[in-house]
């Protein structure tokens, strides 16, 4: 049996790290173009990977879940804070489970 | 900039208190939604709350929790927290180009520690360099809000009605949508990246040859291999700010 607490500070260890060093020990550019593209390109594909399919399974209707991406994207698109967007997801899943089930 | 003072909090803490305010609302209903999904991987109030304390990472967390709930190694979580976290090290280098040569190290320790996408956007917006106290500001009502909306989510996940968890729990992801589908609207190289993203995770999980490697590993070598191939097809322009 793993610890829960040993997860967390490990997690909290590489995090920390990636947050401070370039404000302490490298405060000079990176140089590498590769690199530079690399680590702009990471975030995008990252939480892409991790929010479709899985927003499908999260909900109880997997229809929901589709509705939810759909709606999602859609208020993003037309430029929706954080809030919104996080808002009208869960509302069209709430709407649509309640025809649904 | 030239913009007058008037209507502004005088100080930068209670400006950032103030637009502090919105982002705690957001981070508030999303953190439950992480909540719950902390509860379905076993993790107590307390630890969630701990966790969201030390880290304020939405993906991140998620990672983590999905990550324990899986059994998954120490490893594993080293680095599938440093991808899923690898865009804070794109802000904070961003950052770093607008502090001031004397800003104390210890602010440079304690900014550093909550470089989120909202704080690290609303930190970037403003003109000239970085005023500790307005993240501080900013720090003091958004982080509470994360972390008492995790534990409330793991305590309260089994006391709302199903079709309310339901509903809730596509907060974490709808947060996701909206930082990743605004910038895919400007740069095609960033949608084909969310495109791609969304379709090999998919593939990923239906054929079965692939559905043998866990979840962490997969999302970290679906990562690697797509940033390292837009990386070659698309190199960002040369020089700093293009980068955000």
């Amino acid at each position: 049996m793993r610890n829960n607490y040993l997860y967390i500070l490990i997690a909290f260890a590489v995090i920390y790290l990636i947050r401070v060093l370039p404000l302490t020990l490298i405060r000079r550019p990176i140089r590498s173009r590769f690199i530079r593209s690399f680590l702009f390109y990471v975030p995008y594909v990252t939480l892409a990977v991790m929010t479709f399919p899985a927003i499908v399974a999260a909900t109880s209707s997997p229809i929901a879940g589709v509705a939810a991406l759909v709606v999602g994207v859609a208020a993003a698109l037309l430029g929706g804070s954080l809030l919104t967007v996080a808002g009208a997801c869960c509302a069209v899943v709430f709407l649509l489970e309640l025809i649904l089930l | 900039m030239e913009n007058n003072k008037s209507e502004k909090p005088s100080s930068p803490f209670l400006a950032g208190l103030r637009d502090g305010v919105p982002i705690a609302l957001g981070y508030f209903a999303v953190a439950f939604s992480l909540g719950i999904a902390a509860r379905s991987a076993g993790l107590t109030a307390f630890q969630g709350f701990f966790a969201s304390v030390l880290c304020v990472a939405s993906a991140g967390e998620y990672a983590l929790f999905t990550l324990i709930g899986a059994g998954a190694t120490y490893l594993e979580v080293a680095l599938l927290t440093l991808i899923t976290n690898a865009r804070y090290f794109l802000m904070s280098c961003a950052l770093s180009q607008r502090i001031s040569p004397n800003m104390k190290t210890c602010h440079r320790y304690l900014i550093g520690a909550v470089v989120t996408d909202e704080i690290f956007g609303i930190t970037i917006a403003r003109p000239g360099y970085v005023e500790p106290s307005y993240n501080y500001g900013a720090i003091a009502v958004s982080v509470p809000a994360w972390a008492v909306g995790t534990a409330l989510g793991i305590l309260m996940g089994n006391l709302l009605p199903l079709r309310v968890v339901s509903a809730l729990s596509v907060a974490l992801y709808g947060m996701f949508l909206a930082i990743i589908i605004p910038p895919a609207k400007k740069s095609l190289a960033v949608a084909l990246c969310v495109v791609l993203g969304f379709a090999c995770s998919w593939l990923c999980g239906a054929v079965d040859a692939l559905a043998a490697i866990s979840p962490g590993t997969r999302t970290i070598l679906l990562t690697v291999l797509l940033s390292g191939a837009a990386a070659l097809v698309f190199p960002v322009k040369e020089a700093g700010e293009d980068a955000q």
